[in-house]
């Protein structure tokens, strides 16, 4: 189990959060103007990486806000924490 | 019985009180400090059980958690537990115990015809033979369970309790041996808070059976002598009788403690649970989990009578048993010279000591040369004999120079016990689990810990340093570095001397060549508990499996109850060399939790029962439906009543007199259970045309609105009412189930994707009793009840909504309908709701006013065509394949949105939500069946939709159905048939999905 750090609430266990899968994956402005490939890549496709992810998750048993994480897939350490709209630390994304 | 093994001295048992216990229904004692397996051995019990596959009578081979053989159900009951080790159970008064294995019973043995059959019955037989046909499997696997056997669970309510903690320690410490014991000492002495986890009755770990001084002191004294000052700190926690289960993520451990098994059923203080799960997050983590000795494999290996070493030095220095009269000890190693030692020293006849190596240790060599016994070194012990009680002989042979073949047969030598030593396998488990990668020490030959990943480090035995010397100092520096980076510098511990003997390398040893003695059926076991021999590795090798992982799963190896703590490392050892590869290559299986097995009671701990495991939500006005007598579904955690049966009627009976009492008189429903979400903010009626498919700008206070809210693939996800309360502030309301995920949903757009919009949600489901009045009387009783406003159709339209007073609570009204009658939506605060009702039931007394329930809801819904999500949805279903074009948006966008133009959800072949009315009125569908269309059609008959929802409909008198077919919006006024289970076809005619009322005039009247 995952001991996770809300940039709010502190460090938790993972039993609190929600995962909300990858993160900055921003929401087009005009999807009426986007082609059908375009709008499948929003909609279904997604990095899988090894290695360092970025994610969302949510402290839905503690504040119920959503935030970013910087987690390695392989080792599971936790890289970083950070708010939404926030850059992750490192110039990373 | 005979208690002729016992020891006359010695020993960490108590001679002056006897403990009584059965084994397989006979009477026998033992002592404090016995384990069942050390007493029933002390009173020449030799056999403990039949194997799995082949049914051949077994023996005991360990004395800890790695034994195969003994498995034993102990107590009765509902206390009773299934598949423990013999060699764990300690005694208490009146303790009874079984084999699991052993049906009927362990001197005749149906099963053990097997044996004879061996060669037929070779790796993968069950899977080869019973699987085809595949449907067969589920005959013959019954019979197959019930011949092998591993124990019975409770039938009877577990009578204890169990419980869980949460703890948080700078250092964790995995083992309570010479290594533990300093690295707890060392990080003690730094102020550390330390948590010391011990799997046996008391600690000490192998010095319970070593005879080696410790600076003076024998192992108890020393061991003594540690604990004491360790239980002198304050921040120091040492768990005896539990075990570190599981190691996850981010340093969090599992740790299974046993409180009261040792003293029996209903003997401990009771407020005591039985057991406890520890759920422990540590700073970091010292691993002094030791070793486990490795079998030797040659043929009939699984003799009664075949030891480990290690274990008939415990039994004999820890339990004081001699496990028979005469030994001999087959070893690589310089360990098994102990074994011989011990024996000698017990009293026993030690007539060989045959160690594969040409050059064993000096040490040990002039150890044992006090004794007289024969040694022989550079030969092997390639097969023995047996009789009745188990070992009878053995046989030596010569080895050649290399040690792969048998150059001579030497002689036969008679003995009832065999020590063998093949080595000792690090207990590398809890590393792995920590996401560590155990690499080959060839040098060594085991698997040692590799780079740790997670905050933890191995010492002692378990990192594969196996002299006392270096596991004391190896503990200390453990110890005292997990304290300080931890945050506590300056730990210390002297080390004490210790008088060891010089190791001599042993010589690697995977497989003895087969002997004079051996016939055909060979057999050198591997795997005790699964009957994996050494040539299964091997077949499974010649048929084409290569990754230790797949001969794993075809061959069983590793699969029982003991998880392969035996047996393992020599099968890989085994399929390397079959392949040409080097153990490390080839690599070990994957460990993962648990370690040893873990009870469903410690699991569940107090979470248990309806009303534990998941909370149960009551409206306000519960009480009232519980001594109507309805009967009340499950929806989400909701109670919600279903029906309220008068005396003497079925469902069937309730739900119709329900349904037309609604339509023709006056109905109420409790609706407190719908999700409400307040939602308030300048941007409020924006993020609603986000949300939903149609428009929000237009929608003044007082003005309700019918909403579907769609994922962003397109699809139905939610549907409600939501109600303009003010400029800037909404009501809206979800289903009842999808409350949760909904606040959910808009939380993540707005904090998210969206966070320049102001505005707030706020969950307000259980704030509001709600209750729905409906039916041509509604207004009537309202007006009965007492109401402040104008409750006219003009004054209060349809879809309006209009705070004021009934019966003198401040509610607000709506006019909305889900029943399609017209209906007053009536919402005060929670915990006046139950007052309301009861007197809205008062007032609506003369026109026979009926609750109803959730059936009764869904017919008079489905009357109308109303939908419900998650029902006649099932999130691959549009707006438009409902039929609902109407309240999908043209001008702006909303979530998902765009998908509803994707290729997929343009087709015109997509399933629609229409309406069925089977040609016989009388006959309901069930709900789920399957629509085809004609009676007769050539395999595979393609499905073309089924039924979402289906009712006799007592307004109509006949039956409707709403349901999902292919292109079923051009398919109206056509034919379709579901096949149902019982072999039946019925035809149904597709209509319109409103059955009732389409004009709503009842509803907007």
């Amino acid at each position: 189990m995952l001991k996770i750090e809300c940039p709010w609430c502190g460090e938790r266990d993972q039993e609190e959060f929600q995962y909300g899968g990858e993160a900055h994956i921003v929401r087009p402005e005009r999807p009426d103007t986007l082609t059908d490939e375009q709008w499948a890549d929003y909609l279904f496709n997604r990095a899988n990486t090894k290695g360092v992810h970025a994610e969302q998750w949510c402290h839905g048993a503690g504040c119920r806000r959503w935030f970013n994480v910087l987690r390695d897939t392989v080792s599971y350490v936790i890289v970083a924490v950070y708010r939404p709209g926030e850059n992750p630390p490192g110039g990373g994304e | 019985m005979s208690t002729a093994r016992r020891l006359q001295r010695g020993g960490l048992i108590d001679r002056s009180r006897r403990i009584r216990f059965s084994f397989n229904g006979k009477d026998y004692f033992g002592h404090p400090g016995d384990t069942l397996a050390s007493a029933l051995l002390a009173q020449g019990v030799r056999i403990f059980g039949r194997s799995f596959k082949y049914h051949r009578p077994r023996g005991i081979v360990g004395a800890g958690a790695e034994e195969p053989n003994a498995l034993v159900q102990v107590g009765e009951g509902g206390f009773s537990t299934p598949n423990l080790k013999a060699t764990q159970v300690e005694l208490y008064e009146g303790l009874t115990a079984r084999t699991v294995n052993g049906w009927p019973n362990l001197a005749f043995d149906i099963g053990a015809i097997n044996n004879r059959l061996s060669r037929l019955l070779p790796a993968g037989f069950y899977y080869k033979t019973f699987m085809w046909p595949r449907s067969a499997w589920m005959r013959y696997e019954r019979h197959i369970r019930r011949a092998a056997g591993l124990g019975h669970a409770p039938s009877l309510p577990d009578p204890d309790h169990y419980d869980k903690r949460h703890a948080h320690f700078d250092v964790f410490i995995a083992g309570g041996g010479p290594t533990g014991l300093t690295a707890a000492l060392g990080a003690a002495r730094a102020g550390a808070r330390v948590l010391l986890v011990d799997e046996q009755t008391q600690l000490g770990g192998s010095l319970l059976f070593s005879p080696v001084l410790i600076g003076g002191r024998t192992g108890i004294e020393w061991i003594a002598e540690l604990e004491a000052e360790l239980r002198s700190f304050p921040e120091v926690t040492i768990l005896s009788r539990s075990t570190v289960t599981g190691y996850y993520d981010h340093n969090f451990l599992v740790v299974n403690q046993r409180r009261t098994d040792h003293v029996g059923p209903g003997q401990a203080e009771p407020r005591l649970t039985r057991e406890r799960l520890w759920r422990v997050r540590a700073k970091q983590v010292v691993i002094a989990t030791g070793a486990i000795e490795r079998p030797l494999v040659f043929d009939a290996n699984d003799t009664p009578g075949v030891m480990l070493g290690s274990a008939v030095s415990t039994y004999i220095r820890r339990y004081a048993v001699s496990p028979g009269r005469s030994g001999a000890v087959f070893t690589n190693n310089d360990s098994g010279y102990q074994s011989a030692l011990d024996m000698a020293s017990a009293g026993m006849e030690v007539r060989a000591i045959v160690d594969v190596r040409k050059r064993p240790g000096a040490d040990v060599l002039a150890a044992v040369s006090t004794y007289d016994i024969p040694i022989y070194q550079g030969y092997a012990v390639p097969s023995v004999q047996s009789g009745l009680q188990g070992l009878k002989r053995i046989e030596i042979a010569k080895l050649s120079p290399c040690g792969e073949d048998i150059v001579s047969h030497k002689g036969l030598v008679d003995c009832q016990v065999l020590a063998i030593s093949g080595g000792w396998s690090p207990a590398v488990h809890l590393h792995s689990q920590s996401g560590g990668r155990p690499r080959y020490d060839a040098l060594k030959a085991c698997f040692v810990p590799g780079r740790p990943v997670q905050a933890e480090r191995s010492a002692g035995a378990c990192a594969g340093s196996f002299t006392l010397t270096a596991c004391l100092r190896e503990g200390a520096d453990a110890g005292i570095s997990a304290a300080a980076q931890s945050g506590w510098p300056g730990g210390y511990v002297d080390i004490p001397a210790v008088e060891e003997s010089v190791q001599a390398p042993l010589q690697p040893f995977w497989e003895v060549p087969a002997g004079a003695l051996s016939g055909n059926g060979v057999k050198k076991f591997l795997d005790f508990q699964n009957d994996t021999t050494a040539s299964d590795i091997r077949l499974a090798a010649r048929e084409g499996y290569r990754s230790i992982e797949h001969v794993k799963r075809y061959t069983a190896l590793g699969f029982g109850t003991d998880q392969g703590k035996l047996g393992n490392i020599n099968g890989l050892a085994i399929l390397a060399k079959t392949l040409g590869k080097s153990p490390g290559e080839v690599g070990t299986t994957t460990f993962r939790p648990n370690y040893t097995p873990v009870t469903f009671g410690t699991v569940a701990g107090r979470t248990l029962g309806e009303q534990l495991f998941d909370p149960v939500r009551k409206t306000a006005i519960h009480a009232w439906h519980v001594r109507r007598g309805a009967s009340f579904e499950n929806v989400g955690q909701w109670k919600r009543p279903w029906f309220y049966p008068r005396d003497g009627e079925d469902m069937h009976a309730a739900v119709n007199r329900e349904c037309l009492a609604t339509r023709n008189g006056v109905g109420v429903l409790d609706a407190s259970t719908l999700g409400k979400i307040d939602i308030r903010g300048p941007d409020a009626a924006r993020f609603l045309n986000l949300l939903y498919t149609n428009n929000w700008d237009n929608l003044q206070p007082g003005r309700c609105r019918y909403g579907f809210m769609l994922g962003e693939d397109g699809m139905v996800m939610d549907d409600g009412v939501t109600t303009c309360l003010a400029p800037g502030h909404f009501l809206m309301t979800t289903t009842t189930g999808g409350a949760a995920a909904v606040l959910t949903w808009m939380e993540r757009w707005l904090q998210t994707e969206w966070p320049d919009l102001k505005v707030y949600l706020t969950s307000v489901t259980d704030q509001w009793s709600v209750m729905s009045v409906a039916g041509p009387c509604a207004r009537t009783v309202l007006q009965r009840v007492g109401c402040d406003l104008d409750l006219g159709g003009d004054a209060f339209p349809f879809m309006s909504m209009q705070v004021g007073q009934v019966a003198g609570i401040p509610a607000r009204i709506s006019r909305i309908s889900f029943s399609g009658e017209l209906a007053f939506e009536i919402s005060v605060e929670a915990n006046q709701g139950l007052a309301l009702w009861e007197t809205i039931m008062v007032a609506g007394r003369d026109y026979d006013i009926t609750p109803y329930g959730t059936e009764s809801m869904h017919v008079l819904r489905a009357e109308k065509g109303y939908v419900i999500v998650g029902q006649d949805t099932d999130g691959s279903v549009t707006p438009m394949d409902l039929g609902m074009d109407w309240i999908v948006s043209k001008k702006k966008d909303f979530i998902g949105k765009r998908s509803l133009s994707r290729s997929d959800t343009e087709r015109p072949n997509r399933k629609q939500l229409v309406g069925l009315k089977t040609q016989d009125p009388s006959r309901v569908l069930p709900e789920g069946a399957q629509l085809v269309n004609s009676r007769q059609e050539a395999q595979p008959v393609p499905m073309i939709g089924h039924v979402s929802s289906s009712y006799f409909s007592a307004n109509l008198g006949r039956s409707i159905a709403l349901a999902l077919v292919k292109g079923g919006l051009s398919r109206m006024g056509g034919t379709i048939y579901a096949h149902l289970m019982d072999g039946s076809v019925v035809p149904a005619t597709i209509c319109e999905p409103v059955f009732f009322d389409p004009e709503n005039q009842r509803g907007k009247s």
